[in-house]
């Protein structure tokens, strides 16, 4: 069974259900009077955040405690890529804590993996989002999200729409709802997707109005305005004419298909104020859901009468 | 001075023989020799190579002596088989100067393993705006031929062609570290399939070889001398080709490591695989291979890179680029090249001895094994397969990505001058 969680390629598509699952169960505890289980009571939960992100970092924390484990949050500031000595001091310091779970956030890609793979903790790895690598836990809540408002994933369209190439949560979508049997399409300006996106699980669109009508989910990513000083695109004005959802583009999708975006959004850039705020826009849902799946991801990875997520290798790449 | 007799060698993988060395030279080779107090060192079945020179080597004196020394640099270079390195300039301070290369020199004469060839640096502190002294520091007793900001890449068209130009006073070579800075920056591996899935900077092998077009031209235009350091594309090795099809007077050298490894390897996010220029695909290694048993590249040359272990034993974005390279070298070029039947032993002396010591006018070194010549020798078992044990390399750094691996032969003995720097795989 795997100790981990850092990438969505990690979870077999009965791993990815059963997190699913779990997590729906999960959901209904937010509407009894006590909302906790003694599951985890004991276990320590640390999350370690080398970036901001106070959404993520409190969902993780909020997850931990309805589940009755200890939380401690550790908010690495200040480490340089230059002088990496940090995170395995870090590291080390939290294993003498008795960490079961380090949830992590770093600005560096693959930081998540070399905690898990390099001996310096024994605990289980949650990469809560590396650099421009992954968000595992992200993809699963957008499933989740999807699921709960299509009634389910397989043969679904999903196009996902934006900066590709500096994004991991489409890195980590691509990878969890090919495996849930969705047909994603990425669609973006040229420059704003990976040289090898050709060998992914995807199809690869750089035109926003032929994919709209065929599709049950788009998926605005956030673009950067910094992006056109390294001249991404040439201008904000460009890009939101080209690749914004806006009411008139909004009105070409099918009339189920729903308007997802992992937050935060820059209003007025890929997404227009009236389109955020529609009734087909899951952005609120996608937060809430985020609590029930990653209290669902804790649960399997440490209550250990479960072995849901990784199962042994031969289930691998099934 | 004493004598040894190598008995039963065979030079270049031919028929083995006697070599007697005496007074710092080959005196007489043929079979049955004997002398009057010869040291005798039992060679069957080893190869007679002459001694191997490196042109790319980071002793990391001075400055980080905590990685290597000169000293401990030269000793992985003796059991390595090297009779003669190439320092790079990259040091702290900055080999810039007549003063810091003559110091890096000296202690070269006086604790080297192995002769240590100063590369001075092109430009003043590596940063790219003004010339270094070239002239004083080809002028000065450690009289470098070899100049080179590598490290960074002279990106500046107009400095490069001065530089070329400039160094053509003393016969010297420009050695480029071909990488465009703009297109690399935020690189962090191979630009391709796996920085796409891994979500790390991609360096593009067009950073590489644009570069390389430019200063084919450039050393054309001037009538110079270009040596490229560390080739790493395919598509580099096809713009070398073209070079020299050109008749331009251009070099280049590869190293062992992009003779094997693949960015496939970067999966583990494991940093002993980070290293400059990166590690490229499996059609890479095999352009490079190829260029190098047909002679496009001229040299193997290490690119031995010492770290400490807390500059590798971090996050890959953290961690420092570079890897050893000195004491497995020749074994790895045994696997790849001559193993594979892309080159034999007598390509072998040519790459890793004879064509490096003319491309960085080494006097004494990459010579011929003949009558007369300077008994500067390594000998190598080409049947003696060893594990590599990362804490057992005499490099005061532990960062070879090879720990755990099988090469399949060993360096027996090294000659300097007639001396052995190591006899039966250890510092003698
Ligand atoms: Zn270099």
């Amino acid at each position: 069974m795997k100790r981990h969680l850092l990438s969505a390629a990690d979870l077999t598509r009965d791993d990815a259900v059963a997190i699913l699952d779990t997590a729906a169960e999960l959901a209904r505890l937010a509407d009894r009077p006590i909302k906790k289980l003694p599951t985890l009571r004991g276990r320590t939960v640390v999350n370690l955040f080398y970036e901001d992100s106070t959404r993520t970092r409190t969902s993780f924390e909020l997850a931990a405690k309805r589940l009755s484990a200890d939380v401690i949050n550790f908010a690495a500031k200040g480490s340089s890529v230059s002088k990496g000595e940090s995170l395995k001091d870090t590291a080390l310091t939290l294993e003498a804590m008795g960490a079961d779970a380090v949830v992590v956030r770093h600005f560096a890609s693959g930081a998540p993996h070399r905690l898990a793979t390099a001996g310096w903790i024994r605990g289980s790895v949650i990469n809560a989002g590396d650099g421009t690598h992954e968000h595992p836990t992200q993809a699963l809540l957008d499933a989740y999200t999807m699921r709960d408002r299509l009634g389910g994933i397989e043969g679904r369209r999903v196009s996902i729409v934006g900066d590709i190439l500096h994004s991991r949560v489409a890195r980590s979508n691509v990878l969890l709802l090919h495996t849930l049997g969705a047909e994603v399409t990425l669609v973006a300006p040229p420059t704003l997707l990976p040289v090898g996106v050709g060998s992914w699980p995807c199809a690869v669109s750089y035109d926003l109005d032929a994919e709209l009508p065929k599709s049950d989910v788009v998926m605005m990513l956030r673009v950067q305005r910094e992006r056109m000083n390294a001249a991404f695109f040439p201008s904000a004005r460009e890009y939101s004419r080209r690749y914004g959802l806006h009411s008139e583009r909004m009105a070409t999708l099918p009339e189920h298909a729903i308007v997802m975006h992992p937050g935060p959004m820059n209003r007025g850039m890929e997404i227009t104020a009236p389109v955020a705020d529609s009734v087909r826009s899951t952005i609120v849902e996608q937060v809430s859901n985020g609590l029930s799946v990653r209290m669902a991801v804790l649960y399997l990875l440490l209550s250990g009468s479960e072995p849901a997520i990784g199962r042994d290798d031969e289930t691998e790449g099934a | 001075m004493s004598s040894f007799i190598v008995r039963g060698a065979a030079p270049l993988g031919g028929e083995p023989t006697d070599l007697l060395l005496a007074d710092g030279r080959i005196v007489e080779i043929g079979p049955g020799l004997s002398a009057a107090g010869a040291h005798v060192v039992d060679a069957a079945g080893l190869i007679a190579l002459p001694g191997l020179v490196d042109l790319h080597t980071h002793l990391r004196e001075p400055g980080r002596e905590d990685a290597e020394t000169v000293e401990s640099g030269t000793r992985a270079a003796a059991l390595g088989g090297f009779t003669a390195v190439h320092a790079m300039a990259n040091t702290s301070p900055v080999a810039d100067t007549a003063g810091v290369v003559e110091q890096v020199w000296r202690m070269g004469q006086e604790y080297g393993h192995a002769d240590v060839r100063p590369v001075g640096a092109v430009t003043v502190g590596l940063a790219g705006e003004w010339l270094a002294e070239l002239g004083a520091m080809a002028d000065c007793p450690a009289a470098v031929r070899v100049f080179s900001d590598d490290g960074k890449c002279v990106s500046d068209a107009v400095l490069m062609r001065r530089a070329l130009e400039y160094v053509k006073a003393f016969d010297g070579v420009i050695a480029q570290h071909a990488q465009e800075p703009r297109l690399t920056e935020g690189a962090q591996m191979n630009e391709g399939e796996m920085s796409a899935l891994l979500g790390l900077g991609g360096w593009p092998a067009v950073a590489e070889e644009a570069i390389i077009a430019r200063d084919c031209l450039l050393a054309a235009h001037v009538g110079s001398r270009l040596h490229v350091c560390h080739v790493s594309t395919a598509g580099s090795v096809d713009l070398i080709r073209w070079a020299k099809a050109k008749g331009w007077d251009v070099t280049a050298e590869v190293t062992p490591h992009h003779l094997v490894l693949t960015d496939d390897l970067v999966r583990s996010y494991d940093p002993i695989y980070k290293v400059n220029p990166p590690l490229r695909t499996h059609s890479d290694v095999e352009a490079l291979r190829a260029g190098l048993a047909d002679g496009t590249i001229d040299a193997v040359a290490t690119d031995h890179a010492p770290h400490a272990d807390e500059d590798k034993d971090c996050e890959w974005a953290a961690a420092a680029m570079g890897m050893l390279g000195l004491q497995t070298a020749l074994a790895v070029v045994q696997q790849v090249m001559v193993d594979t039947g892309l080159l034999d032993w007598a390509g072998v002396a040519d790459r890793m001895s004879i064509r490096p010591a003319r491309i960085g006018r080494v006097d004494g070194h990459g010579r011929s094994i003949a009558v007369d010549q300077p008994a500067n020798l390594t000998l190598y078992d080409p049947s003696a397969p060893w594990v590599v044990d990362g804490d057992q390399l005499a490099s005061r750094s532990r960062n070879t990505p090879y720990r755990g691996r099988e090469l399949p032969g060993a360096v027996y003995a090294t000659f300097l001058r007639g001396r052995p720097t190591v006899l039966d795989g250890k510092i003698a």
